[in-house]
């Protein structure tokens, strides 16, 4: 009886846990690759482990603080959680040719985009960089953060463990 | 027994809410938006120009809900201004809907009708973009279509652009054409080998209903592009050509424009260059001939300046350079490098060094004297797009130049070190309108030092000095700034100009602000002087006037 309770138990928290994780799919939108060639959002997969998308700009400091901070760990949360992070830049044509510079620059693993009208930032509801999403398994987006201050990638980090166990994150 | 029951119930209503919010989701799509609110009560302060206000308070607001389900998208903003923040555009004046659009988008096949934004290219002939914080949004409201084969891509757009609450008088149509050959011969292409090219064509019509002149109803703008990759090796280029339009900001000469921009590259982890240069001529593209506001309305192209974006703010807002689409030869060249962590010159973290030179000038140009019976220039003037002019008394017609050095380290696991360097040459009865005032020649130095104290907390601090012989003379600027993360920020921050000829002038121009915020909400207040200065965001500047009073600010995305 006790074991049938436990077990009934586990299923309410396995359901509650994935009606509160149901996050919403990212819109499909054309930009482009590092290499400036058409790249639609719908192809962003990572196997069924979390992605982190964070929209930057090559003029942004904060961002750029934020994307250098987590790019000395990067190796050790991938091991951890599997989780692939996605940096889009939203610098328009002025600054545009200087971000695979950049990004070559300061050895950044990441999977790098580029979106120099704004269409995907625009289309994810971006009011200013840095904007950090997470997504889970599902690619749907289950939590987002605005600005950064240093230390708020462990708040990510966290919940990006939380993500790749599948758990609740609120 | 009876908490089985009533765990099986509990259960059964978590599996139907469960599967209803699954259902609606699939049934009703998904609605997301952004709003952003910015309120300032202003106080008068003669002594640094900031002028009386007679609300007391002003307010700018707008709120995006995008709808979007499988391949059906839609969305509306509305924008609100009781009365609009100093800085922008007067013509911003009270609420509406200003923009709203209902798309189909199947990654191949997608068509759009209401407001869109769009870009062919680098944006030379076409680029509808929204920058809310600098007041732009030149959205084209038309339609749209989009449509791509095997790597062959095409783009069909009409429609007028936004001008405030109303719109352009004049109808922009364009189209543009992209192959991108490794996904059109895929295998066959040679390996590390990437290309493609595309030609872009815009036309815009406007009527006629000068009484003095005979103007061209119809402008057509075309060009082209091409990019190949090698290995490391990247070359990018674009060529566009106008014909003639004549309009209020080239005085309705009816002269041609040209633009060409080239770009080369090498990357590799760890190192990275970049060497740009642009030449243009009369590339004054808007789709009411007779606007020349210095706001940026209804342009149809887009020309950034080619120079670096500075962030700190006395490199940023005090003289920074702006394009001139009468003409222009500017060059930029971007060194970044990363010292190996462990070697005597990178420490145990690595150091990263960034170089950049910019250089902007006039073209050659030799004026024609063409004016006609009413006083009106034809043609205007001829120019060289491949010689940089010279001023009367035989120096180079310089407009802008810009050395700088940024150095950043991590000393240890507490402090983190970023030194910048920058030389500069401002001409500034160009840029700022003043005839016959002199250049200013500039060295500004910045220290930035973020402290780490623990997990959450940390402090930045901000020291910055512009030294100059000219305009204001010197400045200072200190900041700190304490984080608490995930929510909370505290920062005070004071601009000096102890360096003014004039006594009475040596201004302090202090700020303090607060914020707090949670996931993608931020709030933000803050109090002080605010600096008459420039303020940018990506290629575009906007003047922001002096201020002294508290501003509050709510923004948000769900």
């Amino acid at each position: 009886m006790i074991r049938l309770t436990f077990t009934l138990l586990l299923t309410v928290i396995c359901f509650v846990a994935n009606a509160q994780e149901d996050g919403w799919a990212i819109p499909h939108v054309s930009i482009q690759n590092i290499d400036f060639e058409n790249f639609n959002t719908s192809e962003i997969d990572n196997d069924g482990k979390p992605i982190i998308i964070s929209f930057w700009a090559t003029w942004c400091s904060p961002c750029k603080r934020e994307l250098n901070t987590i790019a000395e760990e990067y190796d050790e949360w991938i091991e951890e959680t599997g989780v692939k992070l996605i940096a889009v830049s939203i610098d328009d044509s002025r600054n545009v040719d200087k971000v695979p510079t950049y990004v070559n620059g300061q050895a950044w693993d990441y999977e790098v985009y580029l979106d120099p009208n704004g269409e995907f930032k625009r289309a994810m509801n971006v009011n200013n960089v840095p904007h950090t999403f997470l997504l889970n398994g599902n690619k749907e987006v289950v939590w987002q953060h605005n600005s950064y201050s240093p230390g708020d990638e462990e708040e990510l980090l966290e919940l990006t463990r939380k993500v790749s166990n599948g758990e609740a994150i609120h | 027994m009876r908490l089985f029951i009533v765990l099986t119930v509990l259960i059964a209503v978590v599996f139907s809410v469960h599967t209803q919010a699954q259902e609606k989701k699939v049934d009703l799509g998904e609605v997301h938006g952004n709003f952003d609110l910015r309120g300032q009560f202003y106080n008068p302060d003669s002594a640094i120009g900031a002028p009386e206000v007679p609300e007391k308070f002003l307010f700018n607001g707008f709120a995006n809900i995008n709808y979007h389900k499988g391949n059906f998208y839609a969305g509306l903003r509305y924008e609100s201004y009781q009365n609009v923040l100093l800085g922008f555009a007067p013509e911003y004046q009270g609420n509406g809907i200003t923009n709203r659009f209902v798309q189909y988008n199947d990654g191949q096949l997608d068509i759009t009708v209401g407001n869109f934004y769009e870009q062919f290219g680098n944006g030379q002939i076409l680029r509808a973009y929204y920058e809310p914080s600098l007041g732009i949004d030149n959205s084209i409201d038309g339609a749209r279509f989009k449509y791509n084969i095997h790597g062959i891509y095409l783009k069909a757009v009409i429609g007028q652009q936004r001008w405030y609450f109303e719109q352009s008088p004049g109808i922009v149509r364009g189209g543009d054409i992209e192959f991108q050959l490794n996904e059109i011969l895929k295998d066959r292409m040679p390996k590390k080998t990437r290309v493609s090219f595309g030609f872009s064509a815009v036309s815009k019509y406007q009527e006629d209903n000068n009484v003095d002149l005979t103007l061209p109803e119809n402008v057509l703008a075309y060009g082209g592009r091409m990019q190949v990759k090698y290995k490391k090796w990247m070359l990018r280029g674009e060529y566009t050509y106008k014909y003639n339009d004549p309009n209020a900001d080239n005085g309705y000469i009816y002269k041609e424009g040209q633009m060409l921009q080239l770009t080369a590259s090498y990357n590799r982890k760890g190192f990275g260059v970049t060497v740009s240069a642009h030449t243009l001529d009369n590339m004054f593209f808007r789709s009411d001939r007779n606007n020349s506001s210095q706001f940026q309305d209804m342009f149809i192209n887009y020309i950034p300046a080619l120079t670096k974006q500075h962030t700190y703010n006395l490199m940023a807002t005090l003289y920074p350079y702006a394009t001139q689409p009468r003409g222009e030869i500017a060059f930029q060249g971007d060194v970044i490098y990363k010292i190996k962590k462990g070697t005597a010159l990178g420490g145990k973290y690595g150091t990263t060094v960034n170089v950049n030179y910019s250089y902007a000038a006039n073209l050659d140009t030799t004026n024609l004297n063409d004016v006609d019976s009413i006083g009106q220039a034809r043609q205007g003037y001829t120019s060289n797009l491949f010689k940089i002019g010279e001023r009367a008394n035989g120096s180079t017609d310089q407009y802008f130049g810009d050395f700088n050095i940024e150095i950043s380290r991590k000393l240890n696991k507490t402090f983190k070190l970023r030194a910048v360097y920058q030389n500069l040459l401002y001409r500034r009865e160009l840029l700022e309108g003043k005839p016959g005032v002199g250049n200013v020649y500039a060295n500004v130095g910045v220290l930035d030092l973020l402290t780490k104290l623990n997990r959450k907390s940390s402090i930045r601090t901000e020291l910055q000095g512009l030294f100059t012989n000219q305009d204001k003379g010197d400045w200072a600027t200190f900041l700190v700034e304490y984080t608490y993360a995930p929510h909370w920020f505290v920062s005070v921050m004071d601009q000096w100009n102890y360096g003014n000829d004039i006594e009475d002038e040596q201004f302090h121009f202090p700020i303090a602000s607060v914020g707090y915020i949670k996931e993608a909400t931020r709030i933000t207040l803050s109090y002080g002087r605010q600096r008459e200065g420039i303020f940018c965001v990506g290629g575009v500047c906007r003047v922001v006037p002096a201020s002294n009073g508290l501003t509050v600010s709510i923004t948000s995305s769900f």
